[in-house]
């Protein structure tokens, strides 16, 4: 399959023609090797990236079959809609290119090229062929050996903390800014991301009352999305019956998810409002086929809540 | 000190201490001393490194040692064995005992590799009936194993398990209900799954000893009443650590009764606080005027950060590496804690939050910087070198450092290192991996060059970023008193390792991951290794055929490796050597191949 010509938009494809160079030794200037290096992750947090074959360069959509299988329709209307509201920011640092892929840097390190072999400075000391590439399965031990959530591909032991450690934190919640008043008012700001989104956005949660407010304000801002759909369902209900939610799941192309202080994703709209915002850490619009398996799960989430 | 087959000797004279001079023999010098002088004046020696030295200066002054040595540090429990241990000193009563490789800590290592105590606990039984103190780090310990320990010293007093897994707390349960002398229990970063929380509840009805409590990494609920009764009952404790189980409230009254605590680990700090608790809880931190240190701190937000402001004063060392502070709230707790001496904090307070340690702690020694999203790749907060620069210039008595960012620069570094030479410890992890310096886009040689340089009593050196040969050819050179190296994702080839390997002295431990390191520069440390306590190389390019080769020249070495294929031509993709008077284990798990 070739590559689509979308990728033009991102002012990349002419240095992605030397894609057989990703792993080359003379690293030219930073800008051009991150974005040489980027690939959208477009699956599932929790998803392996498939290990990246050569002559890629920058693909918005994963060639790999091992991922969730989305169409590729909506990203196409989502990135030439979103052409003009983004191209600007990409024209500037190379270094936002990075923060395309969540992952960007899980695949450099399982790929064998990026040992380096051949020095910083050319001196080709060690033929490619003695080092073999870091195994995959090295993954596998993450989700056996450790707690961190399984969404986040990484190398093993890589930043070197410690077990416990990386649980404390990764779950804590979201920034607050400073408060003077102590009458316990805080600004909530929660990340959300959008699956096939370049980006991330940052809302303040404190600044909704309902869901309906948080949908409707998600649905500005992502404005090329169908969550319109799931927002109509809570137009004067707090919660929704499980049956609901299934159809809107079936309905809509996205759906609205969350993380909560335990690491698990939810599906937004179970808990009542206060305590959706007391145990919200970050929010997720996924894809909607990819979302059916949290409904009963949340359901029996909410019946142990306190 | 060069290690040598001396200090282990298996069969030590058998003579008690008062026969020692006639086991020289006719021509042998006689003792200045009588025995019982030279074992008088060895009993003030403590350290274990001056006592390995005394042991060597001649037969009787290893004699002499041996019978008074009370206290056993054993750095690689798979160096020596129980019974080695067990024959040479007769006296033992306090243990320290290391295990596993220091990676196994991120999950680099299978569960079941081994470094179990129970077989060393079975011996200490048997040899060691008044033994008092134990000391585990990255220690297998099963509850099997606690009861054991729990029912076969009498005398037992002080138990620290740092980084150890294994066990439940039924196994805690044993210790506690059975150690009536019990004055320290020290849990610290162990991996627990389950945790039942009722071992605290079998501390005896007037248990009064305890002196260290830290339970703050077990994730269990425990009785708060057998809490408030225990800690009002001892009224000798210093040391009280709880876990995010307690609340505020709660801690309230825990200090109510211990106001003479040196160290408080507080439990969680986030809950919904009448006016009147709110006073309550800061009169009581105010009261605690012996306080040193502080951790825990799990959730606390700046609204009630305030709350311990009162017991701040006094304060050497401030961890808050458990929660996620701003800068502001973070520059505010600050100017009440005028005595710091070592700070860990997490990468929320930023640059900015830095800049005002850089202001207000002028005796700062230790600053540990975490990153509280570790993986969150999206994410470009955090510290970075001007953060780092902004302590350099303030706190120029700076001399440990561990620190995570995310981006740096050769001339930071250099400016660092000039402010404060003084450095024994330098663990910079720039989190990319072969990130390079974002300035100039060229490898961090000459900033970790400049550290090898200038800090002359450098001890301990972790490097990061994008690294050649050429940062190693500067470790070799400069860091003459370096003991301890950690390498990641560095290095173009064999000479980097080599350079090490010749040019540092004093290397004790090296650990190595993800490099283009091959047989070459492995086998080209083979004089040294026995020199160490251990070498580590992961994903680096040794094959099996090297570490073969390695272990059949050197017997005195046990060469174990974890690889998917065992022919000699695959990666050895774990690689740990280390020196041994006591072969090759025997506990060895299928997986590791030991030579």
């Amino acid at each position: 399959m070739s590559v689509p010509q979308e990728h033009d938009y991102i002012g990349l494809s002419e240095e992605n023609k030397a894609s057989d160079k990703i792993l080359s030794s003379e690293i030219e200037t930073k800008n051009v090797l991150n974005l040489k290096e980027t690939e959208l992750r477009l699956g599932l947090p929790g998803s392996e990236s498939p290990e990246r074959k050569s002559g890629n360069g920058v693909s918005l959509f994963w060639k790999d079959e091992g991922n969730n299988g989305f169409s590729q329709s909506p990203l196409k209307n989502f990135v030439s809609g979103a052409k003009r509201d983004f191209s600007d920011a990409i024209k500037g640092s190379g270094k936002w290119a990075l923060s395309i892929n969540g992952g960007s840097e899980g695949d450099l390190e399982k790929n064998d090229g990026l040992f380096s072999p051949r020095g910083y400075k050319g001196n080709n000391t060690l033929p490619e062929k003695e080092i073999p590439p870091v195994k995959p399965v090295e993954e596998k031990k993450i989700e056996s050996g450790n707690n961190t959530p399984a969404n986040k591909a990484q190398v093993v032991g890589w930043p070197p903390i410690r077990s416990f450690r990386k649980n404390t934190l990764a779950t804590n919640s979201p920034k607050n800014s400073d408060v003077t008043a102590k009458s316990g008012s805080r600004c909530l700001y929660v990340k959300v991301s959008m699956d096939g989104a370049p980006y991330l956005r940052k809302i303040d949660l404190k600044t909704y009352r309902s869901y309906m407010e948080l949908s409707s304000a998600l649905e500005k801002m992502f404005s090329c999305f169908t969550i319109g759909q799931y927002g109509e369902g809570f137009a004067g209900k707090e919660r929704l019956s499980e049956s609901h939610i299934m159809d809107l799941l079936h309905g809509s192309e996205y759906v609205l998810t969350y993380e909560d202080k335990d690491g698990d994703w939810m599906l937004v709209g179970d808990v009542p409002w206060e305590m959706f915002t007391d145990s919200c850490k970050r929010l997720r619009i996924m894809k909607g086929s990819d979302a059916i398996g949290l409904a009963p799960r949340t359901m029996q989430k909410c019946k142990s809540q306190k | 000190m060069p290690f040598s087959k001396n200090q282990m000797d298996p069969d030590p004279p058998e003579d008690s201490p008062s026969n020692s001079t006639n086991s020289e023999g006719a021509n042998a010098p006689q003792s200045p001393f009588p025995d019982e002088v030279l074992e008088k004046v060895l009993s003030f020696i403590d350290s274990h490194k001056d006592r390995s030295s005394v042991s060597l200066v001649r037969k009787d002054w290893y004699n002499a040692e041996r019978w008074t040595r009370a206290k056993l540090f054993i750095g690689n429990c798979y160096a020596v064995s129980p019974e080695i241990v067990a024959r040479r000193f007769p006296r033992i009563k306090s243990v320290i005992l290391k295990g596993k490789p220091r990676f196994s800590d991120f999950n680099m290592l299978p569960r079941d590799w081994g470094a179990n105590v129970h077989s060393w606990l079975v011996v200490f039984a048997k040899v060691y009936p008044f033994l008092e103190e134990l000391r585990l780090k990255r220690m297998f310990v099963t509850d099997e194993s606690l009861e054991l320990l729990a029912k076969s010293f009498p005398g037992f007093k002080a138990l620290s398990l740092l980084s150890c897994d294994g066990f439940s707390g039924n196994g805690l349960k044993a210790i506690v209900s059975h150690c009536r002398n019990l004055t320290e229990l020290d849990i610290q970063d162990c991996v627990t799954e389950d945790f039942a929380g009722d071992w605290l509840s079998s501390f005896p009805e007037n248990f009064a000893s305890l002196e260290i409590l830290n339970f703050a990494s077990l994730n269990s609920e425990v009785s708060f009443d057998d809490l408030e009764r225990l800690v009002s009952q001892c009224k000798s404790l210093r040391v009280l650590k709880v876990n995010e189980s307690i609340t505020l409230d709660l801690l309230q009254r825990l200090l109510m009764h211990a106001s003479q605590l040196t160290e408080l680990g507080t439990g969680s700090f986030s809950q919904e606080l009448t006016p009147r608790q709110y006073e309550e809880i800061e009169r009581a931190f105010s009261n605690c005027k012996n306080l040193q240190v502080l951790s825990g701190l799990w959730e606390a937000s700046s609204l009630y950060l305030p709350l311990i402001y009162g017991a701040c004063a006094g304060l050497t060392f401030l961890n808050l590496s458990d929660v996620a502070l701003q800068s502001g709230e973070f520059a505010k707790l600050l100017a009440y804690c005028p005595n710091l001496r070592r700070l860990w904090v997490t990468d929320t307070v930023e640059d900015k939050g830095l800049e005002a340690v850089g202001s207000t702690c002028p005796l700062l020694e230790e600053l540990r910087v975490f990153p509280a999203d570790p993986y969150d790749r999206d994410q470009r907060d955090g510290v970075t070198e001007v953060g780092f620069l902004a302590v350099s210039r303030g706190c120029r008595k700076l001399h440990y450092v561990l620190y995570f960012c995310r981006r740096m620069t050769n001339a930071a570094v250099v400016t660092i290192v000039r402010n404060c030479p003084n450095f024994t410890h330098f663990r910079l992890c720039i989190m990319n991996p072969r990130e390079p310096d974002y300035l100039t886009n060229g490898p961090m040689d000459e900033g970790f060059g400049a550290v090898a340089k200038t800090c002359t009593k450098l001890k301990r050196l972790s490097i990061s970023g994008l690294l050649t040969d050429l940062t190693f050819e500067y470790i070799g050179k400069y860091a003459k008193n370096l003991e301890t190296l950690s390498v990641a994702f560095a290095g173009s080839s064999d000479r980097g390792m080599q350079y090490v390997l010749e040019g540092c002295p004093k290397l004790r431990k090296l650990e190595i991951r993800d490099c283009p390191f091959g047989n070459a520069a492995l086998l080209s440390g083979r004089g040294k290794y026995e020199m160490m306590r251990s070498l580590w190389m992961s994903s680096c390019a040794v094959t099996i055929k090297g570490c073969r080769l390695l272990a059949k020249e050197k017997p005195g070495l046990n060469v174990e490796v974890i690889s998917e294929e065992e022919n000699d031509e695959s990666q050895a993709d774990k690689v740990y050597v280390y020196r041994s008077v006591a072969g090759p284990r025997r506990d060895a798990p299928p997986f590791v191949i030991t030579f």
